[in-house]
C-alpha cells in the first residue's frame, strides 16, 4: 500500500470538515472518512441560531452542505467507511476500515459524541415507535398529537420551539426548577401558548405495547409519581429526549488518553498524549462543545498537523 | 428499488408474496437521506430474492402509523405481507439490514 496520505480525519461532522479545509488549503494530502451520515450531530438539528453568521437559511443541514462544497472544493478526499480499529504505535498510523486499510503520517480524531438516553424502563424498547432522539426526523408523526420532551437545554428547549410546528401541544419535562437553555430560547418558550413545563420532573418507565401508550413520571422534590396515559382519540404520544450526548469513543479507547467520562484529553494544540494524533470537536475533553468550538479546533488541528508533518517526515 | 406511496402499499406490500424489504423514510430526515445508497447496494445484492420498495412517510402519515411506524428510518422486512423483523433508527445500518436479510432469505 503506498497510499500514504498526509492525515487522516476520522468523522466528517463541523469538527473533521474545518479540519479537511484547512488540510486540503494547506495542500497536505487529505481524506475525511465517514461512518455513517456527513455533517455529524448537527444535521438533525433544523434551526442553528447561534452559529456565527447564521442570518438566513440557518439549518443544520444547509450549513453543513455549505461546509462541504467549501471542503470538496479545496480537493479533500472523501470516502464513506466504519473504522474498527486503529494502530496509532508506528510513525504511520495504520487505520483498518470495513472496505480498506488506510495510512497516514497524522490522524485526527473527530468522531463526536451521539445522543445520551433518559436510560429508563422502556425506552430501548419504544426507540421509533414514540421515543426519539430526532425531532426533525420524527416531529411529522406527531402531528396533532402531545409530546413530552424530556431536557433543559439550548437542544430541548429548541427541538420543543420546533415541534411546536407539528404537535398540539408540546411539554417539556426538566428534572430541575430552571431551565438551563440560553434565556432567549426561554423566553421563547415560556410565550408559547403551545408549550407546557413540567418542573423537577424526570420519567422514569415508558409503556407501550409496539406504541408509546403511557409514561410514568416522578417528582424529583416530592418524589410523588404519576402515570400518563395517551388520550383515547390519540392512541399514542411521542418523547422526545435532549438529554446531553455521549462521546463515540469505541475506536480509541486505550489508544489515547481519555478523562474519567470518556472524552479525549489534549492540549490547545489538539495534541493527544500520542505523537501525530490530534483530536477536534465534541470528542474532546472542553468547556463548551458547539458548532463553532468544533470548526475551531478543526482548523487548529489541521494546522498543527501540518507542523507536524512537515517536521518528521521529508 | 420500487417507490411505493399511500395508494400503491397496499398491493405492492401487503397482499404481495415472497419477501418485501420497505425503507420508510421521510422529507428532511438527513439518516435517511445517508442510509438511502446502502439499501440501494443491498437491493442489487439481494435482486431476485426480496422486493426493495421505499415509502415517503411524510406523505403517507396514516400509512406509516398504521404499520406501527413513528420513527425514522426503520427498514421492516415482510413475508406474503406480513412484518418479520425490522430494524430502527440507530440499529439500521447497512450491516444490520444485511443481516436481518440474510437471516430470513
Amino acid at each position: 500500500m503506498n497510499n500514504i496520505y498526509d492525515v487522516i480525519i476520522i468523522g466528517s461532522g463541523p469538527a473533521g470538515l474545518s479540519a479537511g479545509l484547512y488540510a486540503a488549503r494547506a495542500r497536505m494530502k487529505t481524506l475525511i472518512l465517514e461512518r455513517t451520515k456527513v455533517g455529524g450531530q448537527i444535521v438533525i438539528t433544523h434551526e442553528v441560531a447561534n452559529y456565527p453568521g447564521s442570518v438566513e437559511d440557518a439549518t443544520g443541514p444547509s450549513l453543513i452542505a455549505r461546509m462541504e462544497r467549501q471542503v470538496e472544493s479545496f480537493g479533500a478526499e472523501r470516502k464513506k467507511d466504519n473504522i474498527k480499529e486503529a494502530d496509532f504505535s508506528g510513525k504511520i498510523k495504520i487505520l483498518k476500515g470495513e472496505k480498506e486499510e488506510y495510512q497516514a503520517k497524522s490522524v485526527i480524531i473527530a468522531t463526536g459524541a451521539t445522543p445520551r438516553r433518559i436510560g429508563c424502563p422502556g425506552e430501548n424498547e419504544l426507540i421509533g415507535k414514540g421515543v426519539s432522539y430526532c425531532a426533525t426526523c420524527d416531529a411529522d408523526f406527531f402531528q396533532d398529537l402531545e409530546v413530552f420532551v424530556v431536557g433543559g437545554g439550548d437542544s430541548a428547549i429548541e427541538e420543543a420551539l420546533y415541534l411546536t410546528k407539528f404537535a398540539r401541544k408540546v411539554t417539556i419535562v426538566h428534572r430541575r426548577d430552571e431551565l438551563r437553555a440560553a434565556k432567549s430560547i426561554q423566553e421563547k418558550a415560556f410565550n408559547n401558548p403551545k408549550v407546557e413545563i413540567m418542573w423537577n420532573s424526570v420519567i422514569t418507565e415508558i409503556k407501550g405495547d409496539g406504541m408509546v401508550e403511557s409514561a410514568v413520571f416522578k417528582n424529583t422534590v416530592t418524589g410523588e409519581t404519576k402515570e400518563y396515559f395517551a388520550e383515547e382519540e390519540d392512541g399514542t404520544f411521542g418523547v422526545f429526549v435532549f438529554v446531553g450526548y455521549l462521546p463515540i469513543n469505541d475506536l480509541i479507547k486505550g489508544k489515547v488518553n481519555m478523562n474519567e467520562s470518556g472524552y479525549i484529553i489534549t492540549n490547545d494544540k489538539m495534541e493527544t498524549n500520542v505523537e501525530g494524533v490530534f483530536a477536534a470537536g465534541d470528542i474532546r475533553e472542553k468547556p463548551l462543545r458547539q458548532v463553532v468550538t468544533a470548526t475551531a479546533d478543526g482548523a487548529i488541528a489541521a494546522v498543527q498537523c501540518e507542523k507536524y508533518v512537515e517536521a518528521n517526515f521529508d | 428499488m420500487i417507490i411505493v406511496d399511500k395508494d400503491t402499499f397496499k398491493s405492492e406490500v401487503l397482499e404481495a408474496e415472497g419477501y418485501i424489504l420497505v425503507d420508510y423514510f421521510g422529507d428532511g430526515c438527513v439518516p435517511c437521506e445517508a442510509l438511502m445508497p446502502d439499501i440501494e447496494e443491498l437491493s442489487k445484492k439481494y435482486d431476485g430474492k426480496v422486493k426493495f420498495c421505499k415509502l415517503n412517510t411524510t406523505k403517507a402519515r396514516r400509512m406509516a402509523i398504521s404499520q406501527r411506524v413513528l420513527g425514522l428510518p426503520t427498514i421492516t422486512l415482510y413475508k406474503n405481507g406480513e412484518k418479520v423483523e425490522e430494524v430502527i433508527k440507530d440499529d439500521a445500518t447497512k450491516e444490520n439490514i444485511d443481516a436481518m436479510i440474510a437471516k430470513h432469505v
